[in-house]
């Protein structure tokens, strides 16, 4: 794979750069300015972003579950978390719960993980069978049941009900986000360069030919979908730290489209595409185009249009445009690599010599 | 007993029968296209809306009925002339995100105009009356909306069995490429589908409203998606089938909000779909396909 004279190298440094102006950024702004906001949850959705890739992008299933094991991680991070002082107020419609033990943050932020791979392992048997459009009905059916499961108020000592989860602990730096997401987003990349990903790889460009040359279509199909509800489950327990209460009703199936659209705007395959596309999208929703939102008088006349949730139409607006025009996204099924950069650049100073 | 389970058993067969309204929509376009049109509950949602700004407006109800339902169409024909034409060479997973990105941006839309508000629903005189049904009481919208989907179906299914478009329409859903080579307008029989299916969501959204009354952005969502697993149970791409799986979801629905799970009744239609999809993959009408290489 390494070629001679590839300077890929050099994207360790930078990506140690960007954690270093992270940190610092941190430190400059405040906690909670806009800036550290963004780069927390685009941290995250890139984290969920990259998952979901690895399902639609990478092995060619059009799953739309996303949001359902992102509920499973978040839940199950927050039932297992909250200090046993505080379940009482918290769970005070239900005899303060009947979960009466928690383990330390980071196990319980694994153990959300491996609770939406294990659902993951349990749905997959019937549902991967499926066609595309099949497959995406079915895992978005999933999610919904999901959801109504959390919200039962038969599971209220454990879930708490629709009622919301609170006071249970959460990051105090970004620097948590960005490690976690690092972390996992790094396993992915190396899954995706081994030879399983090179197997999910040829499922999704022609399953009869991948089958012909030997791959076992249904356990790599499973493998890749429990993977990547891991992760999904990661995720969703990193979302939960960031938003400080939960309620399930957050995890909608809007929930998986916006994280589709992200995919879909960073490029179908491509993991470096999917992280600029979350920052980029979580920056644009939440933070520059709010400007939209707010009436504003320029010379006494109102400027027309501007008002509560016209942010969002623009924002829907150009993704469309994305999705209709620029259907590969910002970086296609590519990776970002210095070799090409340089390349690009040389080529252009050739061209004006 | 009988007493007791006619409220929900009328219930169930008037919201399958809107439902059923929604379901003929997604498979005419699944049939043809191949693509679960992900925009068409917000198209149904935003057909509410123009009844809700149109009566506003004070324009009489006789006049405003027949402008939702072609304001609905022309959204239905619009949305497939801008999101879905320019991709019909691409990849069904493109069709598919560009079906979400439609409802991504309706819903935002819908948000902006009216302000992320529930509106209230205007009251259609005669069918929202209060009558007697064998001892229970319930509105008249109950009572008719089964007799005008058997209808509604019955016209279309004709339209698709003895007219010219109709044959169009067979042929293409059969072989799209084919039948493009014998000299049929594909463009032209694809907008007559939208334009078909947003009339029925148009005139399931005077029906579906009327009973419940609150239009807000995303009450058209759940229906939609349960109209399409709807579609999926009777076999995608038929009619009767849509028709005959809406029927059932809307009465299992009603019977388990009797029983007192009203959280799980949308849950239960999902898992319906999971194990209609284990057992028959091509619902209780579909055709048999089989792969190609």
């Amino acid at each position: 794979m390494a070629k001679k004279n590839s300077k890929n190298w050099l994207l360790i440094p930078i990506i140690a750069l960007i954690y270093l102006l992270v940190f610092v950024a941190e430190k400059v702004a405040g906690t909670s300015s806009m800036l550290v906001t963004v780069l927390e949850k685009g941290a995250i959705y890139a984290l969920i972003a990259v998952s979901l890739n690895l399902l639609n992008g990478f092995t060619g299933l059009f799953s739309l579950g996303q949001a359902g094991f992102m509920l499973v991680g978040a839940y199950t991070y927050a039932v297992l978390t909250i200090p046993m002082a505080k379940r009482a107020a918290v769970y005070q419609y239900y005899n303060g719960g009947c979960i009466t033990f928690t383990v330390p943050f980071i196990i319980a932020i694994i153990l959300g993980g491996l609770l939406a791979a294990a659902f993951a392992a349990l749905i997959g048997f019937p549902v991967l069978r499926l066609k595309s459009d099949y497959l995406a009905i079915a895992t978005l059916g999933f999610a919904e049941i999901a959801r109504a499961l959390v919200q039962f108020d038969g599971l209220g000592p454990i879930t708490n009900g629709s009622n919301l989860l609170k006071t249970y602990p959460t990051y105090k730096t970004v620097m948590f986000p960005f490690c976690a997401a690092g972390i996992c987003i790094a396993i992915i990349l190396l899954l995706i360069h081994s030879t399983y990903g090179r197997a999910f790889k040829a499922i999704r460009d022609d399953e009869i030919a991948a089958e012909a040359m030997g791959i076992n279509l249904f356990r790599h199909k499973e493998l890749s979908f429990v993977i990547s509800s891991f992760f999904a489950g990661v995720g969703g327990a990193l979302l939960a730290m960031y938003q400080g209460t939960l309620q399930a009703n957050a995890f909608k199936s809007s929930m998986t489209y916006e994280i589709l659209l992200i995919v879909v705007i960073g490029g179908m395959g491509s993991v470096s595409g999917s992280v600029i596309a979350s920052f980029l999208f979580i920056a644009c929703s939440e933070w520059w185009l709010r400007f939209l939102d707010a009436e504003q008088f320029i010379w006494g006349i109102k400027v027309p249009l501007l008002r509560s949730g016209f942010r969002m139409v623009v924002f829907a607006v150009v993704i469309m445009l994305i999705v209709l025009f620029y259907s590969r996204g910002i970086m296609g099924d590519r990776e970002i690599s210095i070799d090409r950069i340089i390349k690009k650049f040389s080529k252009k100073k050739g061209a004006t010599k | 007993m009988f007493q007791r389970i006619l409220p929900y058993l009328l219930a169930g067969i008037s919201v399958g029968g809107q439902y059923a309204l929604i379901a003929v929509g997604y498979t005419m376009v699944y049939g043809i296209l191949r693509l679960i049109n992900f925009a068409h509950g917000d198209i149904f949602t935003a057909a509410g809306f123009f009844m809700v700004y149109l009566t506003a407006s004070g324009m009489p109800m006789y006049f405003s009925i027949p402008l939702v339902v072609i304001l609905t169409v022309l959204l239905g024909f619009t949305v497939e002339r801008v999101a879905y034409k320019p991709l019909r060479s691409a990849p069904r997973m493109s069709i598919m995100i560009s079906a979400i990105g439609v409802s991504y941006l309706l819903q935002h839309l819908m948000w902006y105009i009216t302000g992320g508000l529930t509106k209230q629903y205007p009251t259609i005189p005669w069918i929202s009356d209060t009558v007697t049904v064998l001892g229970a009481s319930t509105r008249r919208v109950t009572i008719i909306t089964p007799f005008l989907v058997a209808a509604l179906v019955v016209a279309l299914v004709a339209l698709i069995k003895k007219t010219k478009i109709g044959m169009a329409m067979r042929a293409v859903s059969r072989d799209f490429e084919t039948a493009q080579l014998m000299g049929i307008k594909i463009n032209n029989v694809i907008s007559t589908t939208f334009i078909i299916g947003s009339a029925l969501a148009a005139v399931g959204s005077f029906l579906f409203f009327s009973n419940y009354t609150a239009v807000s952005p995303p009450a058209g969502a759940m229906p939609g998606l349960k109209a399409f697993v709807a579609a999926v149970f009777g076999g995608i791409g038929s009619i009767p089938g849509a028709v005959f799986g809406a029927l059932i979801i809307g009465i299992c629905e009603n019977f388990i909000k009797s029983v007192g799970y009203a959280n799980f009744s949308d849950a239960f239609t999902f898992a319906l779909l999971i194990v209609v999809l284990l057992f028959k993959p091509t619902g209780l009408f579909g055709e048999k396909t089989s792969e190609k290489v």
